[in-house]
């Protein structure tokens, strides 16, 4: 997976880590988790169906496409979450954990 | 008598000067927006840490977007203000809403409903591969992320926001490799003489169009989307067809599509608010009078949620709904003030017609996707299996070809997919659209987090 968002300005703000599938990812305060999925792995989350990865679509919380997971299995939407230091984000339904339904 | 309890959804333009004339009356309103930041969709603030100036975030329309903050900065006390909480449905005369783990339904003596409006989208063949987003999405990530979608952007679909979006990223750096609009300049031709109703947007337009070439941007007209290429690890190009039929490909790291927009009218058809089929945008949207007033009695509508005329009509259209809701609860407003507003309605909606026939939805485009397009993202479903479900099972209607197909069901609730899979259906099934039925709301209008537990109703 690569980087496909690309910074234009406002790079000058605090770094926050977190960790997304047990890696780190350094962000800025004030970024969403999506801005910091599509600047480090490309994609937010992989498609129940089997039709491959998915990077969120709307970035207005209307169309859903950007669940991700943290390790305790609340399900968040990655373009409407703020980033914070220690977050820990699956891109998969964490093991042990029900699946959600819509 | 107790002071009526009115509740405005969403605070952007139409709900803040709404809230504002409410408050101005003398009555302190309720009103609830999903997002941290007040401002709605065009005026949109950044987060608090970012420093760009109100110049370089909103442009042209700097002026009024400030005021626009201005006045709500002003109302914050002065209202029940509750940002982070979405409204998922109406019942039984009351608004329900959530917060964090919180639900609450609230009783409301008027409700104004002003929820905006999302991109219109046809589903083009590759559109989930990661680097593919809505116009909005591409404009959101520049305002309020400071980022682009990626470094070679395609722009493609049709309307005022496709032009525009392609000139703020030219205009913050990351100029896009091309603009394809699926209307011919012919089309555009078309909707001038209505336009002329705001002479000012026109010529704003106009330079949009004229910076973008200046700029050495291809700018395509006519073409239909054929297919956003790539693999698994997303988008590598689009292809396209020019108004000859000819195929072409263009490579870039990311695609932004729409269509021009779509209201947001879940809410109002939960309040039961009686529908019409508008022919000029091909849609199905609520019925209401100058003013703003639904067709059920305490329920106004205002702003881009209930048909699209852009900022200015929207915050013109929040005005006459408070002037409405006040007239209605006994409180006469100046007449001379309510006949002023609806002359600059008239203009905004005679220039949104304008706006509908120079860019128009290509319907028939939509129409004859390929089989193997996904319509529905949330649920996987392909153009051929809405189209098998509705010619095998005779189901010539949008409503109950979903519930056979489930496209509209899945999480998104038919905002991305509803508006094409009416084309789809009706074509499929030859008929008008509008015989083809309309897909209803359904509550939660967005998914609700799994634990919300009820905070009970303050009456
Ligand atoms: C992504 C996008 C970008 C746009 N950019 C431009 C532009 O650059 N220039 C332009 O002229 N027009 C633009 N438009 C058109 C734009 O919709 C209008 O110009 C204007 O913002 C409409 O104002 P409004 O008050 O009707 O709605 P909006 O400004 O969209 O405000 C609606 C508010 O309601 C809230 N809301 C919606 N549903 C709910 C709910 N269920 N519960 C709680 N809150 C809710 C939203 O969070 C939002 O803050 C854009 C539209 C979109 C969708
Ligand atoms: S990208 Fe559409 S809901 Fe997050």
């Amino acid at each position: 997976m690569q980087a496909r968002f690309r910074r234009l300005a406002e790079k000058e703000r605090r770094a926050v880590v977190l960790t997304v599938d047990g890696e780190a990812v350094r962000a800025l305060e004030g970024d969403v988790l999506l801005t910091a999925l599509m600047l480090s792995r490309g994609f937010a989350r992989m498609s129940e169906f089997g039709d491959g990865p998915r990077a969120g679509f709307c970035m207005m919380g209307a169309c859903q496409d950007c669940w991700v997971w943290t390790g305790a299995g609340e399900r968040l939407r990655a373009c409407s979450t703020s980033v914070a230091e220690g977050m820990d984000i699956r891109t998969h339904v964490p093991e042990g954990i029900w699946p959600i339904p819509a | 008598m107790a002071d009526p309890r009115v509740i405005v959804v969403g605070a952007g333009p139409a709900g803040i000067r709404a809230a504002a004339a409410l408050v101005e009356a003398g009555l302190v309103p309720t009103v609830i927006d999903e997002a941290s930041r007040s401002g709605g969709q065009i005026y949109r603030r950044q987060p608090e840490n970012f420093t760009r100036s109100y110049e370089q975030l909103y442009g042209t329309e700097a002026r009024k977007a400030r005021a626009l903050h201005t006045c709500f900065d002003a109302l914050r006390h002065r209202i029940d203000y509750r940002p982070e909480t979405l409204a998922w449905a109406v019942k039984d005369g009351r608004l329900h809403v959530q917060s964090g783990m919180t639900a609450e339904a609230l009783p409301y003596d008027a409700l104004v409903l002003a929820p905006g409006a999302t991109d219109r989208m046809m589903p083009i063949p590759g559109w989930t591969r990661p680097g593919c987003y809505s116009l909005g999405a591409s404009q959101i990530a520049l305002k309020a992320q400071a980022c682009a979608i990626g470094e070679k952007v395609v722009f493609m679909g049709t309307g005022p926001l496709l032009y525009l979006v392609a000139c703020q990223y030219m205009k913050a750096g990351n100029a896009p490799v091309a603009v394809l609009d699926t209307t011919p300049f012919h089309r555009q031709l078309r909707g001038l003489a209505l336009m002329a109703a705001r002479p000012g947007q026109l010529v704003k337009g106009a330079r949009l169009i004229a910076a973008l070439r200046a700029g050495g941007v291809r700018v395509v007209r006519g073409i239909t989307p054929r297919e956003v290429t790539g693999g698994e690890a997303g988008v590598t190009g689009v292809r396209y067809a020019d108004a000859a039929g000819r195929t072409f490909h263009v490579e870039c790291t990311a695609v932004g599509i729409g269509f021009h927009l779509r209201a947001e009218s879940q809410l109002a058809d939960l309040a039961g608010c009686v529908f019409a089929f508008d022919p000029a945008v091909r849609q199905w949207l609520p019925a209401i009078d100058a003013m703003g007033r639904s067709s059920v009695a305490n329920v106004y509508l205002a702003g881009d949620g209930v048909r699209v005329l852009g900022a200015d009509g929207a915050e013109t259209s929040g005005k006459l709904a408070a002037q409405a809701v006040l007239a209605d609860l006994g409180r006469p407003q100046p007449e001379d003030r309510t006949r002023r507003l609806l002359r600059d309605m008239e203009r905004h909606v005679r220039f949104a017609r304008g706006v509908a026939r120079a860019f128009p939805w290509p319907h028939d485009k939509v129409a004859a996707i390929p089989d193997e397009t996904l319509v529905c993202r949330c649920e996987a479903i392909t153009a051929g299996e809405l189209r098998a479900a509705v010619t095998a099972l005779e189901a010539p209607e949008v409503n109950r070809a979903k519930a056979f197909s489930r496209v509209g069901m899945g999480r998104c609730q038919g905002r991305f997919c509803g508006l094409a899979s009416q084309e789809i259906v009706a074509a499929a099934c030859r008929l008008p659209v509008e015989k083809a039925g309309r897909l209803r709301g359904q509550a939660p209008v967005k998914p609700l987090p799994i634990a919300v537990t009820d905070g009970g109703s303050h009456a």
